[in-house]
């Protein structure tokens, strides 16, 4: 028998009660060797800073590994936890600690550049919004999921170096609107 | 790392249409600057996708499924047991997986900075709970029940009375956010959240069960709510040729 999935709906406005950790945006723990912060801001189709959203990482450890059972080569050991979590404060800003994921495998021995998977909840997203953060200064070449993403919008799925990490802004819509995807 | 060349991957069914709501739904007036305008692009569901955070018990506290202890006396309201499982489309249960919770106060005030309007904070209740399931997938909370609230989205808006849940399952694609509404109340029609569901059978799921068995007497009202997430196709081989 088959069972209808629950609908999703949105966090609301006081989603700040019941989703943020102390721990949330540290995917590894700060001093962690090779250890980024990837800071920005998300932004609503007026180009205002949204500060009632909630931003969700998941990826691969260096070596391109997940801590999953459906991933049986292996992970990056206990203090690696692969998930983030960091809601947007007054300014629309949040911020994950983390390692570079490793490449992941895809199809046919092929690779996918290193990527977060990012969900994006908010009031007024009824239902959270999915995209990618990809690394300006890793080797995108060959990722299927880049080359499958129009050619003049693959650049608002690049985080840009700074100083102490990572730079990626979510555009929610109008100019700039960051690519999201269908899972 | 040796790059395996047959990653045995599960791959999870979409679900049908209009059993989620719109991005843009315009009598959700918030969803106006916030909804992407440009197409969705499909992300085939690779590793990333197929995996997903497996928060443990290092997470929970004793009495965080508790809502109505640990401050310095009780809430006012009606005392409530909310229970349920966390199934996949095929009625598995997810097993030892968080779920989160959180909701307003008996007279519908949230212990939130930005909610202002003229219902007393209740200093007993924080409105937040946290618990795993457990190994049949199944979760309890003990809490208040939530009141109704005013927005203002529209003339005389009211939320119907609403706890927010949310769940991981076991797959990035099983995130889910929902909110578990009360039988037969009488604000769902002009509710443009609940009403955002195009699917009146959807809708339905999201209201949880009086549940007279598991009421205790002289104590607290009961009701029953499972979450449903995206259930599993069969196996298939990643480096097959119909992967995409």
């Amino acid at each position: 028998m088959k069972w209808g999935s629950t609908p999703s709906q949105t966090v609301g406005p006081y989603l700040s009660l019941g989703l943020p950790w102390e721990d949330g945006p540290f995917v590894v723990p700060e001093g962690t060797e090779g250890a980024v912060w990837i800071r920005g801001v998300v932004y609503d189709g007026a180009g205002d800073p949204v500060p009632d959203a909630l931003i969700e990482t998941w990826q691969a450890d260096p070596d391109g590994g997940f801590d999953h059972p459906d991933d049986p080569r292996g992970h990056g050991g206990p203090e690696f936890r692969g998930f983030g979590r960091c809601p947007t404060d007054g300014a629309g800003a949040y911020r994950i600690c983390t390692v570079l994921p490793g490449a992941v495998p895809a199809e046919n021995g092929a690779l996918q550049a290193p990527h977060l998977d990012v969900s994006v909840f908010a009031r007024g997203l009824l239902h959270r919004v999915v995209t990618r953060i990809y690394f300006e200064d890793q080797d995108n070449s060959g990722d299927a999921v880049l080359a499958s993403v129009p050619e003049d919008r693959r650049e608002t799925l690049l985080a840009r170096r700074t100083d102490e990490g990572y730079r990626f802004d979510v555009h929610l819509q109008g100019e700039g609107e960051t690519v999201f995807f269908a899972v | 790392m040796a790059t395996p060349t047959h990653l045995r991957l599960p791959r999870y069914r979409s679900d049908p249409d209009g059993t989620h709501p719109p991005l843009d739904f315009p009598g959700y007036r918030s969803t106006a600057l916030r909804h992407p305008k440009q197409p969705l692009v499909l992300l085939p569901q690779r590793l990333t996708e197929v995996t997903g955070p497996l928060l443990g018990p290092g997470r929970i506290g004793e009495l965080d499924n508790d809502l109505t202890r640990g401050q310095a006396g009780e809430p006012q309201g009606q005392r409530i047991i909310v229970t349920g499982r966390l199934l996949d489309g095929d009625g598995r249960p997810i097993r030892n997986s968080l779920v989160e919770i959180w909701q307003a106060n008996a007279g519908g005030r949230y212990r939130h900075i930005g909610d202002r309007w003229p219902s007393p904070i209740d200093p007993n209740f924080d409105g937040l709970g946290r618990t795993l399931t457990d190994d049949n997938g199944r979760y309890e909370f003990t809490t208040i029940k939530p009141g109704a609230y005013p927005w203002k989205n529209h003339d005389n808006a009211w939320r119907p009375a609403h706890i927010h849940f949310s769940v991981f399952g076991s797959a990035f694609t099983q995130r889910l956010v929902t909110q578990m509404y009360f039988p037969d109340d009488p604000l769902f029609s002009q509710d443009p959240i609940f009403t955002s569901i195009p699917d009146e059978k959807a809708r339905e799921r999201m209201i949880s069960r009086f549940d007279l068995e598991r009421t205790e007497p002289e104590w607290a009202l009961a009701f029953q709510f499972d979450i449903v997430v995206r259930g599993r196709e069969q196996s298939v081989f990643e480096d097959e040729e119909d992967d995409e």
